[in-house]
Parts: structure tokens; C-alpha cells; sequence
């Protein structure tokens, strides 16, 4: 056991697997020499070399594209997307290409795809995205979003080596910022699976990745007022763990969905319809949503924290749950 | 060492005359298959779009025929000869065309989208068919032969693109990562006139496909489409020296789609010179004429047995697949995730009647 940060959490992942697995290989741009954009593939091509290091040209569909073709030969690629914001150019082949192989001939395409997402670091509309509701309506991916360093470990090996496409988003603003117990021995954190953080009685505070933390600290600030706010970290965001979410709202009797991404057409929306579908007789409030404004992610510090959520927003919805 | 005066050998002079009437066999073959699926076609049988390669079989087949056995190959649609040509059974593709529950896809994807991943050791070739979005196969293909290089069991990669498909980023980009990593790819660029009914001057400004290569730094060549052992020639010296490491390779391919883009386009935009001018250069006929008069190694009965043999082979294929089911609706959500795995890619493989004779043995 030792405390680590959780960007040295995915690093020892990669670690691990690619010296488990003579198959696993990273793929990605500046992942050699350089370490990667953020030094999460440091130390990786000394320690396995080149060929199972991959430097590409800048071009995130054959990255993505040649994933899948090794992928097909019986290799596990891990493909880096440098910003996750990237990820779009390479939307074709995720989800036309990788996301319909098994379900179109049966050839599974056992690839991941992993980068930083979110913002709160002044990365601008280019460099700060939550991309998972582009995901959400495609089946045959899956995705993952780890909030503490253990979870970015197990989550990643778990990852590595799912016999599917899995979309691995490492919240960017956690990176250094997060540090917590990770043991060295190997472990997974079963996809699909959530967790509950903190146990609460009055409220649902339903979310995922950095906003775990800001749920946290919610629920610290509504204690003081007397108000017990469970938080259910989701970790996997495809497929959703609905037991885990209907467990809790029907216990609570009030969900509160806080997601980073954009409000409107964002994973809340989906949230909801599961709760309003399977836990409508639970429910003494209305469900709410938090989340980014509907906006482009913004530069300026003073706008991105009235863009995203943050804690005192989540304060508020809670009271308004809470009295409603 | 050969001296300046000495001309070079042509690959395609070492294929013995069953190798030839082989080669033709294939794209009879094709060419009888999709004359079939037509009637299927007009039958409602087929469900979806039906897009004939009449007038590709040649290059096609010619192409493919360069690759040994285990070679991974990634077709278009208007590549039903290189499938014949790697040995993809027809009735194969008549399931697909007509979603059979029986088919590589189980009735869910369609026409030549097969896929076939056999053990690594087996050896059998590696077939994955294009997506609609055309440009995605150049990536995978790259990835595939860069994949069993990685795991040693080294593999040619053939993928064959329309010259609409190499205006598209994911060409762009696969070739590129392809050059740059020297990977064992060979692309098969088909300049066929028209991408649907974009004529190929509004789709480069370049008058020779293979030129979309030289910025790569890949090697390139031009060649006339219709002439099948010209085709062989270069496809054979490229798919040598991409497996003797010399990275990825390009065909620039010379021919002309004598149908519309799929069954319900009359290509009215072509004009009717055009087809004349290439219908006079029909692949097959060419090879048959070079084989009996030139090369002397076949005679016209040779062709006359083919063309029925591949006629009544296609129709009883085609027979076969009418009577089998349609896909089950139950199980339209099954194998999207392992662990409830459904379809299996892997297609029915079946030797030509040429392959049994002896002077076959260098196709291993």
C-alpha cells in the first residue's frame, strides 16, 4: 500500500498490464521519449521499447483505426488521445467502426481509448471537454471515469482488459491534485460497478469524476445544517450500474445529478429518465440537474468557475431538494 | 545480376497455365455471382443496395492473386473478386446480400461486410470488409499488419480504395502512419471514373491516382486496370518488397465501373462513349484473347468449361441461400458486448477446382 497521486495511478496501470501482457501497447502522440503531454507514459519506452510505445503523426483516426486493426490480430492497444477534446476526430472510428464490429461479424475490437478530460484549469473551449453524452447513445462502447487514484488504477487494468472498446476519461484537474491509498499488489475495479462515497439519509447527490470531490464538499457543508447527503460515484458511465442508483434514490427519496459536461442533452438527462422510469414512487422532489452551462467551455477564469459547477451550486440545489 | 540489356522478368511469367485459367476462374466467378445476385435483386430478395464490380473483376482478382495465403485483405464493395480469390465460399455472400440468419453478420450488416479472424497460426488469410465510411479501412489495414508483425506471425495487408474513398481524412491519415511505421501495406487505389456520379476530376487535380502516394513517400505505380497480368505484375513486385520490409506500397489502378453506383443508378451522367470505349476493354475477354493467342497456353475450350462451370456453381449457391432463414428478431440485441457472443467472424473458405493441380504448390 502507498499513497499516490492519481495520475501515478494510471501510470503504474500501464505498468503493470504492459509488463503482464506482452500483447498491451501504447499508441499516441508525444507518448515516447517525451512521456506524454502530462508525463502519464513517463518511463514506459525505456522500460518495454519502441515498438510497444508508439509515437504517432498527429492524426487521431489511425491512431484509433490501427488500434482496431492490432486489435483484431490479438494485441491490446491503449490508445492516448493527448486532450480528450481531440477524441472527436476520431469519432468515425469509435463509433461507426469500433463500437459496431462485434455486433456486426463478431469481432470484438479490445481497445482502449484514454485522455484527459474536464476542465477548471483554464484549458479554453479546446482543452477542457467532458465528451462521455457523445458516447452514451452508441452501444457496443463502454466508459469509465475514475475519481480516486485506487479507482484509476483498477478502473484502467480493468480496461485493458475488458474484451471490448472502453473510453477511459482521467479527469485532468485530479491528476496531481488527488492522492489516495493504491496497493501494489494487482487488482481490478469491476466496470459497471459504483460506489457510494459518503452515506446519507436525505438526498442523492448522483455524479462521477472530478465532481466527486465537489459532492463531497457539499455534503460536508450541508452536514453542518443538518442535512446527510449520500454520493454515489458512477466510476463506470456505460454500462450504468442502475441498481446502485435506484438503490439509492429509493432510499433518500431525492436525487440530485451533478455532471461537469453541458446541461442539455448531457448524462443527467439520462439519469433521470432511469429514476422517473423505475423509482417515480420514491421520489418526494423533483430530480434535479447540475451541471456546465450551455455554453462552449470558456477561457477567462472568472467565467469558467460561473460555467461549471461548483460547490456552493450544489449547496443550494440540495436546500431547495431538501424544503421542497 | 541482370545486365542493362536484359529485360526484366515479369512476375506474372512464372504463373503456370493452370495458375492462369485459375486467375480467370476467380473473376468468372465474380462476375456470375453478381450476374446472380441481379436476379435476386430484381426479385426483392436482396434486401438492401446491390453494387456490381463489372469491369473491376480483372484488377480485382489480379491483385489478390499476388498475396500468399495468410495475407489480410480488406475489400470495397466492388471487390467480390479479390473475395473469390481468397476463397470466401459465394454462398457466403449471397447470406449477406439477402440477411440471412445464416450469414457472417446473422442478418445484420450488409453485402461484402464480412469479416473472417482466424487463429494466428492458421493458414488461412485474414478478410475484413470496408464500413460505409470508406476512407476507415486504410487505419484498420495499417493496424492489422502493423498487429501481426507485433505479435510475429507477419502478415501482408492489401486494402483496396475507390478514388472517391482517397479524398477522405482517414486515407490520408492511414496512409501517412502506414509510411511512416514501413508497414507491410499494399493499397489497391481503383481510379473507376466516377464515386457515385462525382467524376473523378471534381474528386483531385492530379490526373494520375497513384500520385495521392508521393506524399507519403510511398511507392507508387500506375497501371492499366483491364489487363490483368500487368496488374499481377505490379501487385506481385509490390507485395514482395512490402514483405521483404519496404514498407507500404501503392497501385494506382486504371479501369472504369461500367454499371451505375448501385442497381437503382442508371449513370446517366456517364457518357455513352466512355462505356463503349471500355466495354471494347473488357478484363476477362482481354485475358482470354492473351491466354489462347499470345500466350498460347489455353485453348477456348478451357474458357467455355469455366464459364459454365462458375455459372451453374453460382446459381446453386445462390439456391442454397434463397431457402435458408431469415435472422430471429429475438435476438436483435444479442453480441453487442462479449460475453454474448452472437455472430462469429468467420466465413466458410472453399479451394478452387484449380487448386488441387500440382503446379499450384508455389500459392502456398
Amino acid at each position: 500500500m502507498a499513497v499516490i497521486t492519481y495520475l501515478e495511478a494510471i501510470r503504474q496501470a500501464l505498468f503493470d498490464e504492459m509488463g503482464r501482457d506482452e500483447r498491451v501497447f501504447v499508441i499516441g502522440e508525444d507518448v515516447g521519449a517525451y512521456g506524454g503531454a502530462f508525463k502519464v507514459t513517463e518511463g514506459l519506452i525505456d522500460r518495454f521499447g519502441e515498438p510497444r510505445v508508439i509515437d504517432t503523426p498527429i492524426s487521431e483516426a489511425a491512431i484509433v483505426g490501427s488500434a482496431i486493426g492490432a486489435s483484431y490480430m490479438g494485441m491490446r492497444p491503449v490508445c492516448e488521445i493527448q486532450f480528450i477534446d481531440f477524441i472527436a476526430c476520431c469519432f468515425d472510428m469509435l463509433t461507426n467502426f469500433a463500437a459496431t464490429s462485434r455486433y456486426r461479424n463478431g469481432a470484438g475490437a479490445p481497445i482502449v481509448v484514454r485522455g484527459p478530460s474536464g476542465g477548471g484549469v483554464g484549458g479554453g473551449p479546446f482543452h477542457s471537454l467532458n465528451p462521455e453524452s457523445f458516447f452514451l447513445n452508441t452501444p457496443g462502447l463502454k466508459m469509465v471515469e475514475p475519481a480516486t487514484a485506487y479507482d484509476a488504477k483498477g478502473l484502467l487494468k480493468a480496461a485493458i482488459r475488458d474484451d471490448d472498446p472502453v473510453l477511459y476519461f482521467e479527469h485532468k484537474f485530479l491528476y496531481r491534485r488527488i492522492k489516495d491509498e493504491v496497493p501494489d499488489e494487482d487488482y481490478v475495479v469491476p466496470i459497471g460497478k459504483a460506489a457510494v462515497r459518503r452515506e446519507g439519509s436525505d438526498l442523492s447527490i448522483i455524479t462521477f469524476g472530478a465532481m466527486v470531490h465537489t459532492a463531497l464538499d457539499a455534503a460536508k457543508a450541508l452536514e453542518a445544517d443538518g442535512v446527510q447527503a449520500e454520493v454515489l460515484d458512477l466510476r463506470s458511465l456505460a454500462p450504468l450500474d442502475r441498481e446502485a442508483i435506484l438503490t439509492s434514490v429509493s432510499k433518500t427519496s431525492r436525487a440530485l445529478l451533478l455532471y461537469e459536461a453541458r446541461r442539455t442533452g448531457g448524462i443527467g438527462g439520462e439519469l433521470a429518465a432511469i429514476i422517473a422510469e423505475e423509482a417515480f414512487e420514491y421520489l418526494d422532489a423533483p430530480i434535479m440537474r447540475i451541471a456546465s452551462q450551455d455554453a462552449p467551455v470558456p477561457y477567462a477564469p472568472q467565467l469558467e468557475a460561473a460555467f461549471l459547477p461548483s460547490v456552493e451550486k450544489v449547496v443550494a440545489g440540495a436546500r431547495r431538494l431538501v424544503e421542497y | 545480376m541482370a545486365t542493362a540489356s536484359e529485360k526484366p522478368v515479369r512476375p506474372s511469367a512464372a504463373l503456370s497455365p493452370n495458375q492462369l485459367l485459375e486467375m480467370y476462374y476467380f473473376a468468372r466467378l465474380a462476375r456470375d455471382v453478381e450476374e446472380r445476385l441481379v436476379i435476386l435483386f430484381r426479385q426483392s430478395k436482396v434486401i438492401g443496395g446491390l453494387y456490381r464490380s463489372l469491369g473491376q473483376e480483372g484488377e480485382s482478382v489480379a491483385t489478390a492473386y499476388a498475396l500468399e495465403r495468410r495475407d489480410a485483405v480488406l475489400p470495397l464493395i466492388r471487390n467480390m473478386g479479390a473475395l473469390m480469390t481468397v476463397g470466401v465460399r459465394p454462398l457466403e455472400i449471397f447470406r449477406q446480400y439477402m440477411a440471412k440468419g445464416t450469414s457472417n453478420s446473422r442478418g445484420r450488416d450488409l453485402n461484402i461486410h464480412i469479416v473472417h479472424l482466424p487463429d494466428p497460426d492458421a493458414n488461412e488469410p485474414v478478410i475484413v470488409g470496408p464500413i460505409s465510411m470508406l476512407g476507415d479501412s486504410i487505419p484498420v489495414a495499417a493496424g492489422i499488419a502493423m498487429g501481426a508483425r507485433m505479435r510475429g506471425r507477419p502478415r501482408v495487408a492489401m486494402a483496396w480504395i475507390g478514388d472517391g474513398a482517397t479524398s477522405t481524412g482517414a486515407f490520408h491519415e492511414g496512409m501517412n502512419f502506414a509510411a511512416v511505421q514501413k508497414i507491410p501495406l499494399v493499397v489497391v487505389a481503383e481510379d473507376n471514373k466516377y464515386a457515385y456520379s462525382t467524376p473523378i476530376a471534381k474528386q483531385m487535380a492530379i490526373t494520375r491516382i497513384d500520385e495521392r502516394a508521393a506524399s507519403y513517400g510511398i511507392p507508387h505505380d500506375l497501371v492499366d486496370g483491364n489487363d490483368m497480368l500487368a496488374v499481377y505484375d505490379v501487385a506481385k513486385r509490390m507485395v514482395d518488397t512490402a514483405r521483404a520490409g519496404g514498407g507500404a506500397q501503392l497501385i494506382g489502378v486504371d479501369t472504369m465501373r461500367m454499371q451505375g453506383h448501385a442497381q437503382h443508378d442508371d449513370a446517366r451522367y456517364v457518357p455513352k462513349a466512355v462505356v463503349e470505349e471500355w466495354a471494347a476493354r473488357d478484363p476477362l475477354e482481354r485475358f482470354r484473347k492473351t491466354l489462347i493467342q499470345d500466350r498460347q497456353t489455353a485453348s477456348e475450350k478451357d474458357f467455355v468449361d469455366i464459364d459454365r462451370m462458375t455459372k451453374e456453381y453460382a446459381a446453386k449457391e445462390a439456391d442454397l441461400a434463397v431457402d435458408e432463414p431469415m435472422p430471429d428478431p429475438a435476438t436483435v440485441a444479442r453480441g453487442v458486448y462479449a460475453g454474448d457472443d452472437f455472430a462469429v467472424p468467420r466465413v466458410e473458405l472453399v479451394a478452387s477446382p484449380f487448386a488441387s493441380k500440382p503446379d499450384l504448390s508455389g500459392r502456398a
